[in-house]
């Protein structure tokens, strides 16, 4: 056998179970949630006798008839959102300062990452506690605080809260504070990564034409690090819609919805409500969403390679 | 090398006839959601009882962990589909068997069991019919909870000079009284969704009487009808005495506001009775009990149940099982601990508290009504439904929308 040959069938041979892994469990399945979502299996006993009628976009038509899901999409957009442009900030502020190596950095940085080591229940769990509201005369967590300290004027509701501005359900907001907590750490380490891959010559050089920190950051710091930036803005992004976990164990669904998000909605249609088709079209509107993100940077970084 | 792909091999094998072994003749699988502590504690008794009756057998206990078996109904779900169910499980009576597993003809009948062993009438005929679909009864009842109780905190109450309401005017003096001197009356935990429909379903079999309320769920009666209207204005009229913050608690956290003094009463079924015991609260003491309003003479019911499906692996087993859960030995070990009464008529009321024989008269006379809220009445893609439209009500309070919504998710299913 030739060497060429022989190297080829290994290179096949290492890659096969993935290829048939990613195969089966990601394509296949993707296919036939596809399929369930065209079907009338919103019931057990269907599902069960395997009874397959074509009932087209019908349960299209369910989910977004439905003002749960609605609400639910326009919340985890909001959520997305500010949850990118949070994280992004304060990590890439930490990761700034950092790099300068202050005392104690080495400290500060295992802090700072040190969230995103704990499960979205355990942070669901704690922030729920934090930001539990309590009542007027026995308030709690935040609340209870803000009374002690003499501001009883700010306490307010939190993730109960049925107040919105706009579209953007107010309650989120302590959904939003506690996923940034968890990923701004992350988005430092992903930042501070790179700034030690940026020369320090480059940096001295700007410094000794006059520069100021603000002007190396902006025309140095940042272009140069677009695309660890991007790959953590798609990085949060799916996290963000996949936030099931946090949402489901710290606020549920919350009052009218208020912090609900599909994949909340996805997990109760199918496995509370038995309705799998219903389930099946939410969860492929949650593909397309993920998909729009992170096609788009796919095709980028190939024609870069390439 | 080759060793290495001998031992694997062989490791594999051993793998599949191992585990081709662990369904041995003598083994009886029993599938639940009790897992924690005290629900834990009375399966534990009732196994027991079991393998003291039938030493020939020994339980696999696979018990899936989450309140109210919500996870352990889609574990339950899957090994149906996937042609592995275990030799007897857990089940609510009512619709969940019936739309679950009937239905899609999971179950064997009982009826020639329970005439052999001569139980068939020891059972109340009510709870009974809950697991019977075409004159078949596909499980055997275990236990009885009730659903529309009101707990209050006694010496709150006392403290003000209140009494407990017996209909809903008085009801609502009560509350007013409490509210004008500060203090929270009733309290609500529905972060989970489901206690908002609980409090809204014991409203509805006040307004409408048992006998309508059970017609709702044959269809008979619509959800146009003006009991629903009316259960809807108290519901709407109960927000104002709600406390504030009830999004952010579950029921236990409700059942705490009671004991923690900061709220007088909360509408929850009467496992809430194990938790108070679990804080040392002593009946009649610390905590007081009455029907809710209008619903006296009413006995809303979830009773858990065992059943033996189709392809069980060793349905001897678990016909013996069966005979231990349906025994009054059997029933009297399980429920003073867990905190519910017997579905027989006949148990032994010594082993039981104040409360429990309490309940017990009350069981024997009154009319049963299935909950909704935890799936003895309907289907569970019409119980989310409700869980949802309710969820909404108690923030935009609009009655006439919100019985538009359940009548429409209804008519999908009557």
């Amino acid at each position: 056998m030739k060497y060429k040959t022989k190297e080829k069938l290994i290179s096949v041979g290492l890659l096969s179970p993935t290829i048939i892994g990613l195969g089966i469990f990601v394509y296949g399945f993707i296919w036939r949630t596809i399929r369930i979502s065209t079907i009338d299996w919103n019931n057990i006993t269907n599902m069960l006798r395997g009874i397959e009628n074509f009932v087209g976009l019908d349960n299209f038509r369910n989910i977004f008839t439905s003002t749960r899901f609605i609400t639910g999409l326009w919340n985890n957009i909001f959520f997305l959102i500010f949850f990118i442009i949070g994280s992004l900030t304060i990590g890439i502020t930490l990761s700034v300062f950092l790099n300068d190596k202050p005392k104690g950095h080495f400290i500060f940085q295992n802090i700072y990452l040190f969230p995103m080591a704990i499960s979205f229940v355990v942070t669901g769990t704690v922030w729920r506690w934090i930001f539990a509201p309590g009542t007027e005369d026995f308030p709690r967590g935040i609340n209870l605080l803000l009374t002690n300290i003499g501001l009883e004027n700010l306490r307010w509701g939190w993730f109960t809260s049925t107040e919105g501005i706009g579209l953007f359900n107010v309650a989120l907001i302590a959904v939003i504070v506690a996923a940034i907590w968890q990923f701004s750490g992350y988005t430092m380490a992903m930042w501070l990564a790179g700034l030690r891959g940026i020369p320090e010559q480059l940096i001295e050089a700007a410094r000794i034409d006059g520069a100021s920190k603000w002007q190396i950051f902006s025309k140095i710091l940042f272009p140069m690090q677009k695309a660890i930036t991007l790959s953590a803005v798609i990085l949060l992004a799916h996290i963000a819609l996949k936030a099931f976990d946090l949402v489901y164990v710290m606020t549920g669904s919350g009052p009218r919805n208020v912090t609900d998000i599909p994949a909340v909605f996805m997990f109760e249609t199918t496995f509370r409500s038995n309705r799998y088709s219903d389930g099946a079209a939410i969860a492929l509107v949650l593909l397309v969403l993920v998909g729009v993100l992170i096609i788009p940077y796919l095709v980028h970084s190939f024609r870069e390679d390439s | 090398m080759r060793k290495i792909g001998l031992l694997a091999i062989f490791l594999s094998l051993a793998l599949v006839f191992g585990t081709a072994g662990i369904a041995e003749a003598n083994e009886v699988e029993i599938f639940s959601w009790w897992t924690a502590g005290g629900e834990e504690d009375a399966l534990l008794e009732l196994i027991d009882v079991f393998e003291e009756n039938y030493p020939e057998y020994e339980v696999i206990n696979s018990a899936v962990a989450g309140g109210a078996g919500a996870q352990a109904k889609a574990v339950m779900i899957t090994r149906m589909v996937g042609g592995n169910p275990p030799d007897s499980f857990q089940v609510h009576g009512g619709a969940e068997l019936m739309y679950t597993y009937v239905e899609p003809e999971l179950m064997r009948p009982l009826n020639d069991l329970l005439e052999e062993w001569g139980y068939m009438d020891n059972f109340n005929e009510e709870i009974l019919e809950m697991s019977t679909h075409d004159g078949n009864i596909y499980s055997i009842p275990l236990n009885v909870h009730r659903s529309n109780v009101l707990w209050y905190n006694v010496d709150m109450l006392e403290e003000h000079g209140l009494e407990a309401p017996e209909s809903f005017d008085e009801m609502f003096e009560v509350f007013d009284a409490l509210q004008n001197e500060g203090v929270t009356p009733l309290a609500l935990g529905d972060m989970n969704r489901w206690p908002a429909l609980h409090l809204f379903e014991t409203y509805l079999a006040a307004t409408l009487g048992p006998e309508n309320y059970n017609a709702l769920w044959e269809g008979e009666v619509g959800f146009d009808h003006p009991g629903v209207t009316e259960a809807l204005e108290l519901l709407d009229r109960t927000i104002d005495y709600v406390n504030t913050d009830h999004a952010s608690l579950d029921w236990q956290g409700a059942a705490e506001l009671l004991v923690e003094e900061q709220a007088v009463f909360t509408v929850m079924g009467d496992w809430a009775e194990g938790y108070f015991r679990s804080v040392d609260w002593e009946p009649n003491e610390d905590y007081g009990w009455t029907t809710v309003p209008g619903t006296e003479g009413n006995f809303m019911v979830i009773t858990d149940t065992f059943g033996l499906p189709v392809g069980a692996p060793n349905p001897e087993g678990a016909e013996a099982w069966l005979e231990t859960v349906a025994s009054v030995e059997g029933q009297d070990a399980f429920n003073p601990v867990k905190g519910s009464i017997p579905a027989r008529l006949d148990a032994d009321r010594d082993q039981y508290n104040v409360y429990l024989q309490s309940s017990m008269d009350d069981f024997s006379e009154d009319a049963l009504t299935p909950s909704i809220a935890h799936g003895s009445a309907a289907p569970e893609a019409l119980m989310s439904s409700f869980e949802d439209v309710i969820n909404e009500f108690i923030t935009d309070r609009d009655i006439e929308t919100t019985q538009e919504q359940l009548d429409q998710a209804a008519s999908e299913y009557f």
